[in-house]
C-alpha cells in the first residue's frame, strides 16, 4: 500500500476555502505539542496567543495598527506573485518609502501644512516603487533572478536606514540616540477615534478594494492573471510579460513605501534603526494565506497581526521569546504552500510498487 | 471460459471511473498473438485510458487482465515491460544532446555496457529494417528517426505485444509505408500489434481486427478489411460522417495576406529559421502549407501572428497594410485572426474559463468584450456561448475551464472563437491534430466557409487528407524554405512526398551544420 496523489479533473471549490483553514489548523496543533515540549500548557499559550489578542479593545485597536501594513503590502504582492513574479523584497521597499517620505520633515522641520502630509505620502509612495523598479530592471533587462535581487535589496535599504539615522539625519537634540526629529501636527497621520489607529488602515482597506477589482474587473488584471498561469498564451493575447514585470513591481513596491512612511508618520512618529518588525516578510504569508486574492488578504492580515500580537503577549505572561511568533509564521507558510496541493490533488491509498503478480 | 489460452491478451470488463467520468465502461478486448489489432475511437473515447489500464499507469476501478491465460495485476509501467509489453508514445521523451545508445541505456534497466549495446541496436535495427546509427546525436535525426529509437528500445527488450500510440502522426507517408513493413514483420514472428489510430485508410491496410470504442463504451469489433472508412467512422462517431463540402469554384479577389521574402533567425539551438518565404493568399481562397513536423512551421506561423517580429515592415502584409514590425494585437486590429498549434497553453489559458479565453483575443478587437480598459464578461459569455453552439462543443458545466475540454472540442471552441470575428485573414496551425473525425469535418467545413465568404485563409498542416480536402493552393515548407505554390490538382501525393523532403531547397547552406 502507499499513499498517492491523485489529479483531480478540476479545482476543487471546497479546497479553495478549506485548504487555508487546514493548514492553519495543523499549524495550532503542531504548535500546541512545541509549547506542552517547552513545558508549558499549550492550551493555555495558545489561548494567550490566538484569542486573548481579541479580547480587549486595546488589543483590537492595536491588532488594526499591525493589519493595515500587512494589508497594504500583502495585497501588492498578491498582484505580484499571481503574475509569477517574486518580489521578497518589501521590506526594503517599505524601508526606502519610509525613508523617502522622512526626508520631509526632517529637511522641513517646521512646515506644517496638509500638504505635508500628502507630499510625504507621495513620496512614500515614490520611494518604494523606485526601490522596487530596481529588480524589475534587472529583471526584465538581464534575466537576473528577481528573488535573489529583491531579496537582496533589503539589507542595502536596512543599512541605508541605519547610516542615515546615525549620521546626516540624527536628531541634533536626540542625545546621540540613533533617531530622527520627532514628526509633529500634519507631519502625522491623522488618528481615527481616541487611540493608536490611524488612517493608514483606511489606505489598506481601500487598496485591496481597488486591487480586487483591478485583478477581477479591469484588463491589466486580465493581463497579469494570463502572464502568471501561461506566459506564452499571454503572449498569443497579446500580453508583453516585461510590462507585468514593471507593473507588479512598480506597485507592489508602491504599496509597500506607503506602510513604510505610514509607520514612521503613524505609531513610531520618528525614523528609528528599525521601522517594522519584519512587516514586509511576514506579507508574503498574508498573500498566500489569502489565497492571492486582494478581499482574503484582509481576513489573512488581521490573522498574522494576532500572531504578532500574540508573541508580544506570550513574551510577556509566558516568558518565552517573541521569536515564537515567527516560528508560527514560518509554520504557516510552509504549511499554506502544502495544503494548496489538496485544491488539484486528492489524497488516495493505492497499491504499492511491485512486480506484476498473479492474482 | 477455458479458450483463454489463445489469446495474448486480454482485457475483461474494464471499467475506469475519474470522478464522475466513465472513462471506459465495461470494455473488452483481446488479441491474439501475431495479430495487429487496432484500436479506434474519437477523442476521450476512452483509448488512451485502456491502453494505460493494460501498460500499468492507470489501475481498472473493475475487470481484469489476462496475459497468456492467466490472470495478472500490473501495478506499474516497469511491470508491464517485465511481462513483455512495449509501448510507443505519441509524443517521444528524448534527449536531445545524447546519442540513440546513449537515450536508449537510459530508458532500459540494465547495466550493459554502452559498446555492446550499440551492437544489438544495430542488429535490431538491421533485422527489422529499421535504419539508424547508434553513435548519431537525436538532434540530428528527422521525426521518422526518433520514433525508430523508440520502436528499437522496444523492441531491444524482446516485447510479445507492442503498444502503438497513433505511430504515423507525425510521418512522411514514404516513413509510414516502411513502418508498416516493420510492424508487419513482427506480427509474422508473433509479437501482437495494438495500433491506436485515427487514419482509418491505414487501420484497413494494416490491421485484421479493430475494437471500436465510443464514450467509453464498447462499440463494436469488426474486421476492417470487411469495411468502408466510411463506415468504420460511423461506428466511431455514431453518425454518418457528413462530407466536407468544397466547391472548388473559388474565385480568388485581393491578396490579403503577402509575404515577401519574409526570414527570421532563431535564438533556439534547435529551432529552424526561416529563409526568403514569398507568399500570397487572396480574398475566397484557402492556401495550405504541407510539411513534416519541426521544418519551420512553428516559426512560421510565429512570424505571421506577430508573436516574433520581423525586422523589415513589408515582409507582413495584411489587406496592403505593412505589418511586419507590428505586434500580435496591432495585426488583430488589421483583420486579421490567428489559431496556434497548441490549444492548451498557447491557443488557450488551460486554468481559464471558456468566456475568459474569449477575452484572450477579443480584448483588442471587440468593444463588446472589452470597453475602457474594462471586461465585459457578460460580452464574453454570450460570444462564448455563440461559439459552443455554432461549434457543437461539448461541455459539463456551463462556462468551465478551458483544460477540462476535451481536445476535439477545445479545438473547435478555439477556431470558432477567431471565426466569431469575422477575420479577413484566418491563419490556422495544424487545424485538426489529434481531433477526432467528427470535429474534424466541422473545422475543416468552417474553414472552407469562412474562405468563401471572402476571406483569406492560410492552413499550416502535416495531414495530407486536409490539405488536399481544403485547399486551393499548396506550397510545402522544409526546413524553413517554402516551395512554390501549386493549385492543387496538379498535385499528387508522390510529388508533396518529394518537397516534403525537401526537393526545393536552394541554398547549400539550408543543412545547418
Amino acid at each position: 500500500m502507499m499513499i498517492v496523489l491523485e489529479k483531480r479533473s478540476a479545482q476543487s471549490q471546497a479546497m479553495i476555502w478549506l485548504s487555508p483553514v487546514v493548514a492553519l489548523s495543523i499549524t495550532v496543533v503542531i504548535g500546541g505539542f512545541i509549547f506542552a515540549g517547552l513545558g508549558l500548557d499549550p492550551i493555555k499559550a495558545l489561548y494567550i496567543y490566538f484569542v486573548e489578542p481579541v479580547t480587549s479593545l486595546w488589543s483590537i485597536e492595536e491588532l488594526i495598527v499591525k493589519a493595515a501594513p500587512l494589508i497594504l503590502i500583502g495585497t501588492g504582492l498578491a498582484v505580484c506573485y499571481t503574475a509569477n513574479v517574486w518580489n521578497i523584497g518589501a521590506e526594503g521597499q517599505l524601508t526606502i518609502g519610509a525613508l523617502f517620505g522622512s526626508a520631509i520633515p526632517i529637511y522641513f522641520t517646521t512646515w506644517q501644512s496638509p500638504v505635508v502630509l500628502i507630499l510625504m505620502l507621495l513620496m512614500g509612495v515614490l520611494g518604494g516603487a523606485l526601490f522596487g523598479a530596481i529588480p524589475a530592471l534587472l529583471k526584465s533587462r538581464f534575466g537576473a533572478n528577481e528573488i535573489l535581487t529583491s531579496l537582496m535589496l533589503v539589507y542595502v535599504a536596512q543599512l541605508l536606514l541605519d547610516w542615515v539615522i546615525r549620521g546626516p539625519w540624527k536628531d541634533p537634540k536626540g542625545f546621540n540616540f540613533p533617531q530622527s526629529v520627532s514628526f509633529e501636527g500634519w507631519q502625522l497621520l491623522p488618528l481615527l477615534g481616541e487611540g493608536r489607529v490611524h488612517i493608514g488602515a483606511i489606505f489598506a482597506l481601500v487598496a485591496a478594494l481597488l486591487l480586487w477589482m483591478m485583478m477581477g474587473r479591469s484588463l491589466r488584471g486580465f493581463e497579469i492573471r494570463v502572464i502568471g498561469s501561461s506566459p506564452r498564451a499571454g503572449a498569443f493575447g497579446g500580453f508583453a510579460q516585461k510590462r507585468v514585470i514593471w507593473t507588479c513591481f512598480l506597485l507592489s513596491g508602491a504599496l509597500a513605501g506607503l506602510a513604510g512612511i505610514c509607520e514612521v508618520a503613524g505609531p513610531s512618529g520618528q525614523l528609528q534603526p528599525v521601522i517594522s518588525p519584519g512587516y514586509g516578510f511576514t506579507a508574503i504569508i498574508v498573500a498566500f494565506l489569502g489565497r492571492l486574492n486582494p478581499i482574503g488578504v484582509i481576513f489573512a492580515g488581521i490573522l498574522l497581526a494576532i500572531s504578532y500580537l500574540g508573541g508580544e503577549a506570550a513574551q510577556v505572561e509566558l516568558g518565552i521569546s517573541d521569536r515564537m511568533a515567527q516560528v508560527f509564521q514560518g509554520m504557516l507558510l510552509f504549511l499554506i504552500l502544502a495544503c494548496e496541493t489538496l485544491i488539484h490533488y486528492r489524497i488516495k491509498v493505492a497499491p504499492g510498487f511491485g512486480a506484476a503478480k498473479e492474482a | 471460459m477455458n479458450n483463454t489460452g489463445e489469446f495474448l491478451l486480454e482485457a475483461r470488463n474494464i471499467t475506469k471511473v475519474f470522478g464522475a467520468l466513465r472513462a471506459n465502461d465495461d470494455v473488452t478486448l483481446s488479441l491474439k498473438p501475431g495479430e495487429i489489432h487496432a484500436l479506434l475511437g474519437e477523442n476521450g473515447a476512452g483509448k488512451s485510458t485502456l491502453v494505460k489500464v493494460i501498460y500499468g499507469s492507470l489501475q481498472p476501478t473493475s475487470g481484469e487482465l489476462y496475459w497468456k491465460g492467466r490472470r495478472v495485476i500490473v501495478p506499474n509501467p516497469a511491470a508491464a515491460r517485465e511481462l513483455g509489453i512495449g509501448m510507443v508514445f505519441q509524443h517521444f521523451s528524448l534527449f536531445d544532446s545524447l546519442t540513440v545508445t546513449e537515450n536508449i541505456a537510459l530508458a532500459l534497466p540494465s547495466d550493459e555496457k554502452i559498446e555492446g549495446m550499440a551492437r544489438r541496436i544495430e542488429k535490431v535495427s538491421d533485422d527489422y529494417g529499421l535504419p539508424l546509427r547508434p553513435d548519431a546525436l537525436v538532434v540530428d535525426l528527422s521525426v521518422g528517426e526518433r520514433q525508430r529509437i523508440e520502436i528499437v528500445r522496444c523492441l531491444l527488450q524482446e516485447p510479445h505485444l507492442l503498444v502503438m500510440d497513433e505511430p504515423t502522426a507525425v510521418l512522411t507517408p514514404q516513413e509510414a509505408d516502411q513502418l508498416f513493413v516493420t510492424l508487419e514483420r513482427l506480427a509474422s514472428e508473433g509479437c501482437g500489434v495494438l495500433y491506436i489510430s485515427h487514419r482509418l485508410e491505414e487501420v484497413k491496410r494494416l490491421c485484421h481486427d479493430a475494437t471500436i470504442l465510443r464514450h467509453g463504451k464498447l462499440v463494436s469489433r469488426v474486421d476492417p478489411q470487411q469495411e468502408t472508412a466510411a463506415s468504420l467512422a460511423a461506428l466511431m462517431v455514431g453518425t454518418e460522417v457528413a462530407a466536407v463540402r468544397a466547391d472548388k469554384e473559388a474565385a480568388p479577389g485581393a491578396p490579403l495576406l503577402e509575404l515577401n521574402d519574409l526570414s527570421t533567425q532563431t535564438d533556439d539551438p534547435f529551432g529552424v529559421s526561416l529563409k526568403n518565404i514569398n507568399l500570397s493568399v487572396r480574398a475566397g481562397e484557402i492556401v495550405a502549407v504541407a510539411g513534416v513536423a519541426g521544418n519551420g512551421q512553428g516559426e512560421f506561423f510565429g512570424a505571421l501572428s506577430g508573436e516574433v517580429i520581423s525586422t523589415n515592415k513589408d515582409a507582413v502584409k495584411f489587406g496592403g497594410a505593412a505589418s511586419g514590425r507590428e505586434d500580435i494585437t496591432q495585426r488583430r486590429r488589421r483583420g486579421a485572426a490567428f489559431v496556434p498549434e497548441e490549444r492548451i497553453g498557447h491557443g488557450a489559458i488551460p486554468n481559464f474559463t471558456l468566456s475568459e479565453n474569449v477575452v484572450l483575443t477579443h480584448h483588442a478587437v471587440s468593444e463588446a468584450v472589452v470597453r475602457k480598459g474594462l471586461i465585459n464578461s457578460d460580452g464574453a459569455q454570450n460570444v462564448s456561448s455563440n461559439v459552443i453552439e455554432l461549434f457543437d462543443v461539448r461541455k459539463g458545466t456551463p462556462d468551465p475551464e478551458a483544460q477540462s475540454l476535451s481536445g476535439g472540442n477545445l479545438q473547435k471552441f478555439v477556431v470558432g472563437r477567431e471565426i466569431a470575428l469575422q477575420p479577413k485573414v484566418l491563419v490556422v496551425n495544424q487545424p485538426t491534430w489529434g481531433v477526432d473525425a467528427g470535429a474534424t469535418a466541422l473545422i475543416r467545413q468552417a474553414l472552407i466557409d469562412l474562405a468563401r465568404s471572402g476571406s483569406a485563409v492560410l492552413v499550416i498542416s502535416q495531414d495530407l487528407d486536409e490539405i488536399f480536402e481544403v485547399a486551393d493552393r499548396i506550397a510545402v515548407i522544409s526546413r524553413g524554405e517554402l516551395s512554390e505554390v501549386y493549385l492543387s490538382e496538379e498535385l499528387n501525393l508522390e510529388q508533396i512526398g518529394l518537397l516534403m523532403a525537401g526537393a526545393h531547397e536552394k541554398g547549400t547552406n539550408a543543412g545547418a551544420a
